[in-house]
């Protein structure tokens, strides 16, 4: 299945030449595939990940992935 | 003991500055719960505030000139021209800790000096004296500059720009950081439109002979004190997050939630987002280098160092980091994506002292209603820069964006008793939704800023697009932070506070230590909610009524996209949030 991921702030140092526009392309995922196993693939390490949204609702590292799904996940991040 | 706080009477007419002991109604009070107590007890509610019975009032917080990490801000109180009700409105830089170390508990500016005049405030120790101004007619950098030239490098600056002089309603009052720059501001609420009107242009701290507040026991303080420095180093938005990446980092957070308001409130994400990111800003500073700086801290003290440096194309100092809120309102809420003219613009704000996000929103408003081209940033700045020539237009931004709403015609005007949101859609974000409407500051952000259950998963997760828990949720954040703005720490502190168990103990301890008080956690709940009071209580006395905690319909009437959702909360249950008011046991009473 195909997902578009994006990162925030220091998650992307893991992944080399991420371009922020237009985010990260996936293809050929596996179907049924959880966020933490994409994460996992993309050697971002799970408990640098504070905050999961899938097509921007907040979601959970074990929640399953759809194909065409928007992810996006960050660090713990704050301001005001 | 020759270290005692006193106040600081300063009489603009009589021009007078009397130092007064402490009266018993306000000790143990700090920060905004002195200047909300000072204004409830000694303005009358119903009085002109651009007027002689208004009061100006400067108070550090509780642990100001202690060793405590990011204590030294600086509470500013009054009736707020603004929203006729009663305003607190706080600052980083250098004054606050100053004060503190003088041993001044408030300033209390009263009266005001006969039209035309200009006055400055020379303090130091155990002096106090008004003096004829020497910067008048000058924005905040070139009085700075010239103050600095007489007075020297060791003070502190504490002034009103060309907006403050001819009081317009969206006026700030600046405070100078470590480096002599007036960058940090009493932003909201028209603060400075009061402290032009008194006819005070600028005060000049002079630390010097000036000593750390004593404590009752200073071994006690001082190891409560590496508690709370150790909570938010181990904290990573504390530590980290907010050095590297400024508030700014919401940006991308806020968009992916549909959050972020773009073009006056009709949609929820801007497609540009990126180019104002902190992740930008942090790469551009560093591409940039020369006078830049990532993690820069604007108060002595401070351990958490938001406050970059952002260069120009040469290296050169160009302006601060934008704040998230000042980013966004000149940016996505006005359609503007270019990162330097949003610096431009912050610049500008800090040199007329005006508040970046009544005018940053006034600007979005403006372009609603056909004033301003959509999207132009060009022609936004140059409406921006007749705030300091004192044009029509200028004087009608540097009002605000209620002012510029009526003048242009607009029908949906972001604002909660006459001051505008700030950058969290209320539909998308529900729980600070909940905080705008019903916050006696009029929509404010930092009241009780629910955003981090609700957006940062921070001090636990609340739906933001559902009611479920908001209200409570709110009430709680709106108690903690009347708390915190009185005990004069930086409000980035509460991510700490919020999600470390031994931060909130580290605080009562070092109170407990100073003070050699036996204060409880449950304390401080306690005098979070009677500043509340003392607030809304001030309001009611001024005609603000239940019926002003509102959002305008608009919020109701249209879902937002992208998760289409409203703001529906019933008046019933927005009228829950101060659920230990009598008024609203009254009316829950009435219901059943």
């Amino acid at each position: 299945m195909h997902l578009l991921v994006k990162l925030s702030t220091t998650l992307r140092d893991h992944v080399p030449d991420y371009q922020p526009n237009p985010g990260l392309e996936l293809s050929d995922i596996p179907e049924e595939s959880t966020v933490a196993q994409v994460a996992a693939g993309l050697n971002i390490p799970a408990e640098e990940i504070k905050i999961v949204m899938i097509n921007g609702r907040q979601c959970a590292l074990e929640d399953v992935l759809r194909d065409g799904d928007r992810l996006a996940l960050f660090p713990a991040v704050g301001g005001g | 003991m020759s270290f005692e706080f006193r106040i600081l009477r300063v009489d603009m007419a009589a021009r007078t500055c009397t130092f007064e002991p402490v009266p018993q109604e306000y000790t143990g009070l700090g920060g905004r719960a002195l200047t909300s107590t000072i204004v409830a007890r000694e303005v009358d509610p119903t009085c002109t505030p651009l007027g002689p019975h208004n009061k100006l009032v400067f108070a550090p917080g509780l642990l100001g000139a202690t060793n405590s990490p990011n204590s030294n801000r600086l509470s500013v109180g009054c009736k707020s021209p603004l929203t006729g009700g009663i305003k607190e409105s706080n600052a980083g830089g250098q004054p606050g800790g100053h004060l503190a170390k003088l041993g001044i508990l408030a300033i209390i500016v009263e009266n005001m000096a006969p039209e035309g005049e200009w006055w400055q405030l020379e303090l130091g120790k155990d002096k106090a004296c008004l003096v004829p101004s020497t910067v008048t007619g000058l924005n905040n950098f070139d009085a700075v500059a010239k103050l600095v030239e007489h007075y020297g490098d060791k003070c502190s600056y504490i002034t009103v720009g060309r907006a403050g002089e001819v009081k317009l309603t969206a006026a700030s009052i600046a405070c100078t950081d470590r480096e002599l720059r007036p960058m940090r501001h009493a932003g909201r609420g028209g603060v400075g439109a009061v402290m032009g009107a008194k006819g005070l242009k600028a005060i000049i701290v002079n630390p010097e002979g000036g000593e750390a507040a004593p404590l009752v026991d200073a071994d006690a303080f001082r190891s409560a004190s590496k508690r709370f420095a150790k909570a938010l180093a181990e904290h990573p938005i504390t530590s980290k997050g907010l050095a590297q990446y400024g508030t700014a980092v919401l940006v991308n957070i806020l968009q992916e939630a549909g959050g972020l308001p773009t073009k006056n409130f009709t949609v929820g994400q801007f497609a540009e987002h990126e180019n104002l990111s902190g992740e930008t800003l942090n790469k551009l500073t560093k591409e940039r280098g020369g006078e830049g700086k990532v993690a820069h801290g604007c108060m002595s003290g401070c351990v958490i160092r938001c406050s970059g440096i952002l260069p120009d194309k040469k290296g050169k100092f160009q302006s601060k980091w934008p704040e998230y809120e000042t980013l966004w309102c000149f940016g996505p809420h006005s359609g503007i994506s270019d990162l330097d003219k949003v610096s431009r613009f912050d610049y500008m704000c800090d040199d007329f002292g005006v508040d970046t996000i009544d005018v940053g929103v006034a600007v979005g408003v403006a372009m609603a209603g056909g004033g301003i081209p959509y999207g132009d940033a060009d022609a936004a700045l140059a409406a921006v820069a007749q705030i300091s020539e004192g044009t029509p237009l200028g004087r009608v931004l540097g009002c605000g964006t209620a002012t510029t709403g009526r003048v242009f015609g607009v029908r949906r005007v972001p604002c909660v008793k006459g001051q505008s949101l700030p950058a969290y859609d209320p539909r998308a974000v529900k729980g600070v939704g909940v905080t705008y409407a019903t916050t006696p500051m009029g929509a404010d952000h930092t009241a009780g800023y629910a955003v981090t259950a609700n957006i940062l998963a921070c001090g636990g997760k609340v739906d933001p697009l559902k009611k479920e828990g908001q209200i409570e949720l709110s009430r709680n954040l709106q108690v903690a932070t009347a708390s915190v703005d009185s005990v004069g720490l930086c409000l980035f502190t509460a991510f700490a506070i919020l999600d470390v168990p031994d931060a909130l103990p580290a605080i009562v301890d070092m109170l407990n230590a100073k003070f050699g008080w036996k204060m409880t956690g449950d304390d401080v709940v306690t005098l979070g909610q009677r500043i509340l009071t003392t607030e809304i209580d001030f309001n009611r006395k001024a005609g603000i009524g239940i019926g002003q905690d509102r959002l305008p319909d608009f919020f109701t009437d249209e879902p937002v996209a992208p998760h289409n959702t409203n703001f529906d909360f019933t008046n019933e249950e927005l009228a829950t949030v101060f659920n230990w008011r009598d008024e609203v046991k009254e009316l829950e009473k009435n219901r059943k």
